[in-house]
C-alpha cells in the first residue's frame, strides 16, 4: 500500500499498535547479533515449540537490542492490561517453566529483570520486581536514538510507524522547505556521531549550496572502532529510524539517491537494512514521488569487504566508487566533490538516526538536553572489564563515573580501575583521577581522548598500558593504507619501538622518542587515521609514564601482560595436585604425580595461561 | 567452470566497473579465494587493467587469493576481546589448528583469522565461526567449540 498522507500513516499506525500490543500474550526474543550469540535463536525455537505443544495462541516475535546485552537473551512477555515484564539471561531449559509461568499469570521472579510499560498501558508493580527505570543501569537513559531498539520488531514497517516513524518524513514533504529543515537540524545543535562531530546542520547547509544538480547522500556505517557497536545494533533494532532520516537529509540537501556503506562483518544488519528499504518502497516512502510529493530519492545498499580506513570519507566514497579505499587530500570536501565528483553528504547511522525525532519533537527540545556545546543524548558501548556491559543512551555531560560505576556497576570481579578507552585507536586511555570529567566533546579531546563513535572500554589492573598502546598501533599498521610516508613508515616504527618495550627490550631514552615521533606523525599525516593515531601513545605516555618506566628500567610488566617479561610458577601451599592444569598444558611443562605438588619447567613454559584459567585454587602464580 | 561463474556474476553486475568490489565479493563467496583467472576475466570484460583489478583485491580484507578453508574461524581481537584474554585465545587455536593466524589448514576444513571487532564486545572474548558467534570463551571452551566442528566434518 502506498502512504500519500497522514491518514494512510494513520491507518498503518494502527495496525502496528495491534501488532506491538495486540489483544493477547506476545512473546517477544531480543535478536540481534549478541542476544543470538548467547543463543536467542535456541530460545526463539524452544518458545515456539512449547507454545506449539500447549497448543496456546500466542504471539512469538523477534526483536532487536535492548541494550543491555550482559544479560542476553532477553525475552518480554506482554500480556493485555499488564505491564511488559523482562526476562534476563534465558535459556532453553527455562523456556517450558516460563511459558507455564505465563500460561498461569505469574512472574517467575528470579528470572525477571524489570518490568516496562508504553506510553498508556497500566503500570502496576507486580511481585517486587523493579521497574525498568529503577534498574541503575537503564535509569541514566534516555532513549532517542534507540528509543525503538528492543521493542519494535525491525522487519515491520507498521510497527515502526506506530512509533511516530515517518510521520517526520510527511511533515517534511507536506510543509517544510528545505532550509527550514535544516535550520531546525542546525538549532537542534546535533554533532556529528561518527567521532569529529562537525554539526550536521552546517554540513547539510554546504551540501545544499553547492552547485550541481545530482547530489548524494551517504550513510556510513562503516563502523570500525573496536570497541563500539552502536551502529550495528541501531541497524538491526530499527533500520527504519536511518532510513527515514536519510530521508529527510536526501530532501533537504536536494539529492536523488542515496548509498549506505555496511561492513562485511555485518551481515545481519544488511540483511534488515535490506528488508526495511523494500518495504519503504512498497510503501511508497523512498523511490519516485515520496508520499505523492515530487521529491524522488532511492536508496543503495554497498557492502564494505573489510578496510578500517573505510570509515574516513574520501576513502569510503572511493571504496564506493569500486576502487581500493585510499584517503585523498581535503579539500575539496565532500560536500563540493564526493562520490563521482559531485556534492555529497555524508553522515554516520546515529547522527542519520536522531533526524527524525528532531523534526517530531522539534530543534527546542533536542537542544535542551545535553550540554552547552554538545546537545542531545549519545549511544555508548561500556564494555571491557565491567560489570554490565551493554550499550546505553544517555544525555551528554554524564561524568565517565557515572557511565562506569553507575551504569556499569562498577569493574569486573570487584578488581581495581585502571583507565577508561574512549575513542577507538584515535582516543585515548582516561585516568582514574579524571572520572568526573563530564563526557562531551570538547572535554575528552581536552584530555586528549576523543568522543570517536562511543566505545567505551574499561580497563583495570590486569591490563597493560604500554600493552595497550602496542596493541593500537598494531592495529593502525595493519590498516593503514600505506599512501602517505607519515602514516605508514611513522606507525611502523612507533609500534617497533613499543615492542620492544614489551619484549624487555626498552632503552633509555625510548618514551622521549616515542613522544617525538608521536608527534611527527600527527602532524604529517594525510587523513585522520595517522592524524590521531599517535593519541592512544601520547595518552598512555601522559597518564601512565610510570608502567612505560617499570618496562624500561626495571624489565617489569606491573599488569603481568607482556609476555617476555613474566613467568609462570606453582604455589607450594595451595596446590593440591589435582592433575587438572597438567593434562592442558599444551608443551608438558608442568610435572607432578596426582596429589604431589606440581611444577613448572620454565624453559619449556610458553605462557599461554591455560593453567590459570584451569586451577581452581588459585595455585598458579604469575611474576 | 571458472569463466562461466564469473561471467554469470559479472552480468548480474552489468559489468559496472563501480560494482568491482561487489563483483569480487561475490566471486569470494562463488570460489572461497579469488582465482587469477576469474580476476584476469574480471579485467578483460570491465575493460580495467589488470593492476587495478589486483589493487583491489589485495586492498581489503575479505579477500584472499589462496584458497580458504570449508570453515572460516574468525577470531575477534577488538580493544573489548583484547582486554579480556583475545590473543591467548587465539594462540590456542592457532596450536590446535597447527597453521599460523591468516592460514589455512591442509585439507582446507578451516581456516583462521584475527578480525577487528565483531561488534558483539560485551561478550568478549568473541569467535565466530562461519555465521555463528560465540561470547564469553575460554581457551578450553574455544578448543571443545573446534572439536566439535572438526567432529562435524568426519560425519
Amino acid at each position: 500500500m502506498k502512504c500519500t498522507s497522514v491518514e494512510d500513516l494513520e491507518r498503518i499506525r494502527n495496525a502496528g499498535n495491534q501488532s506491538i500490543s495486540p489483544d493477547r500474550i506476545k512473546i517477544s526474543v531480543g535478536t540481534a547479533t549478541c542476544g543470538l550469540a548467547t543463543g536467542a535463536g535456541q530460545v526463539y525455537d524452544a518458545i515456539v515449540r512449547e507454545v506449539g505443544k500447549r497448543g496456546l495462541d500466542y504471539i512469538i516475535a523477534r526483536t532487536g537490542c535492548l541494550g543491555f546485552c550482559q544479560k542476553e537473551p532477553l525475552v518480554e512477555i506482554y500480556q493485555p492490561g499488564l505491564p511488559r515484564v523482562i526476562y534476563q539471561s534465558v535459556n532453553t531449559k527455562m523456556v517450558p517453566e516460563l511459558v507455564a509461568a505465563v500460561t498461569s499469570g505469574t512472574i517467575s521472579n528470579e528470572w525477571a529483570l524489570c518490568l516496562r510499560s508504553l506510553d498508556g498501558e497500566a503500570r502496576p508493580q507486580r511481585n517486587g520486581v523493579p521497574l525498568i527505570e529503577d534498574v541503575p543501569f537503564f535509569s541514566k537513559q534516555v532513549k532517542v536514538v534507540m528509543r525503538n531498539c528492543g521493542l519494535i520488531d525491525p522487519d515491520n514497517i507498521a510497527e515502526y510507524i506506530a512509533r511516530g516513524g515517518y510521520f517526520a518524513l510527511q511533515q517534511v514533504l507536506s510543509g517544510m522547505s528545505p532550509d527550514e529543515v535544516i535550520e531546525t537540524v542546525t538549532k537542534s545543535g546535533l554533532r556529528g556521531r561518527g567521532g569529529a562531530g562537525f554539526p550536521t546542520g552546517t554540513k547539510w547547509g554546504f551540501a545544499r549550496c553547492a552547485p550541481g544538480y545530482e547530489k548524494f547522500v551517504i550513510c556510513n556505517a562503516d563502523e570500525g572502532d573496536p570497541g563500539a557497536y552502536m551502529d550495528r545494533s541501531i541497524l538491526e533494532g530499527d533500520p527504519h529510524a536511518v532510513l527515514e532520516g536519510m530521508i529527510i537529509g536526501a530532501y533537504a540537501i536536494g539529492a536523488c539517491k542515496g548509498y549506505i556503506y555496511i561492513r562485511d562483518e555485518y551481515p545481519l544488519a544488511v540483511e534488515r537494512f535490506s528488508k526495511a528499504v523494500s518495504a519503504a518502497r512498497e510503501h511508497g516512502l523512498l523511490g519516485r514521488s515520496i508520499m505523492g510529493s515530487d521529491f524522488n530519492f532511492d536508496v543503495y545498499i554497498s557492502k564494505g569487504a573489510g578496510a578500517f580506513v573505510c570509515g574516513e570519507e574520501t576513502s569510503l566514497i572511493a571504496s564506493i566508487e569500486g576502487r581500493s579505499g585510499e584517503p585523498r587530500q581535503r579539500p575539496p570536501f565532500p560536500a563540493q566533490s564526493g562520490l563521482w565528483n559531485k556534492p555529497t553528504n555524508i553522515n554516520n547511522v546515529e547522527t542519520w538516526a536522531s533526524v527524525s525525532a528532531i523534526i517530531r519533537r522539534g530543534a527546542d527540545w533536542y537542544s535542551g538536553i545535553g550540554t552547552d556545546t554538545s546537545k542531545g543524548t549519545k549511544v555508548f558501548s561500556i564494555v571491557g572489564q565491567v560489570k554490565n556491559t551493554g550499550l546505553v543512551e544517555v544525555p551528554m555531560g554524564l561524568t565517565l563515573r557515572e557511565m562506569v560505576f553507575d551504569i556499569g556497576g562498577g569493574v569486573f570481579e570487584e578488581r581495581k580501575f585502571k583507565a577508561v578507552q574512549t575513542g577507538g585507536p584515535s582516543g585515548g586511555c582516561i585516568p582514574e583521577y579524571l572520572l568526573d570529567l563530564p563526557v562531551d566533546y570538547e572535554k575528552l579531546t581536552e584530555a586528549g581522548a576523543i568522543m570517536g563513535s562511543g566505545g567505551m572500554i574499561v580497563m583495570d589492573d590486569r591490563t597493560c598500558m604500554v600493552d595497550v598502546a602496542r596493541y593500537f598501533l598494531d592495529f593502525l599498521s595493519e590498516e593503514s593504507c600505506g599512501k602517505c610516508v607519515a602514516c605508514r613508515e611513522g606507525i611502523e616504527r612507533l609500534l617497533q619501538i613499543l615492542e620492544n618495550i614489551c619484549a624487555g627490550k626498552g632503552r633509555e631514552g625510548d618514551i622521549e622518542l616515542l613522544g617525538e615521533l608521536a608527534q611527527g606523525v600527527k602532524d604529517f599525516s594525510l587523513c585522520a587515521l595517522g592524524g590521531t593515531a599517535p593519541n592512544p601513545v601520547l595518552t598512555t605516555l601522559r597518564y601512565f609514564r610510570e608502567e612505560y618506566e617499570a618496562h624500561i628500567k626495571h624489565k617489569k610488566c606491573p599488569a603481568k601482560v607482556c609476555t617476555a617479561l613474566i613467568e609462570y610458577s606453582i604455589d607450594k601451599e595451595k596446590c593440591n595436585g589435582c592433575g587438572a592444569c597438567l593434562k592442558l598444558c599444551p608443551t608438558g611443562a608442568i610435572h607432578g604425580e596426582i596429589k604431589q605438588l606440581h611444577e613448572i619447567d620454565v624453559s619449556k613454559c610458553i605462557k599461554c595461561g591455560v593453567c590459570l584459567e584451569t586451577c581452581k585454587f588459585d595455585a598458579v602464580l604469575v611474576s | 567452470m571458472t569463466t562461466q561463474a564469473t561471467d554469470e556474476i559479472l552480468i548480474r553486475n552489468n559489468y559496472d566497473q563501480a560494482h568491482l568490489v561487489g563483483i569480487l565479493q561475490q566471486l569470494q563467496v562463488e570460489f572461497n579465494y579469488l582465482p587469477e583467472e576469474a580476476l584476469q576475466l574480471v579485467a578483460k570484460r570491465l575493460d580495467i587493467p589488470f593492476s587495478r583489478v589486483y589493487a583491489v583485491a589485495t586492498f581489503y580484507k575479505t579477500f584472499s587469493l589462496t584458497p580458504r578453508g570449508r570453515h572460516q574461524i574468525q577470531v575477534c581481537t577488538g580493544t573489548a576481546c583484547h582486554v579480556r584474554g583475545a590473543p591467548l585465545l587465539l594462540r590456542q587455536l592457532e596450536r590446535d589448528l597447527d597453521i599460523q593466524t591468516g592460514g589455512t589448514t591442509p585439507d582446507l576444513e578451516f581456516s583462521l583469522d584475527s578480525v577487528r571487532c565483531l561488534g558483539c564486545c560485551s561478550l568478549a572474548p568473541v569467535v565466530r565461526i562461519d555465521w555463528d558467534t560465540f561470547g564469553k570463551l575460554t581457551q578450553r571452551q574455544a578448543s571443545r567449540l573446534l572439536k566439535k566442528y572438526k567432529k562435524k566434518g568426519k560425519e
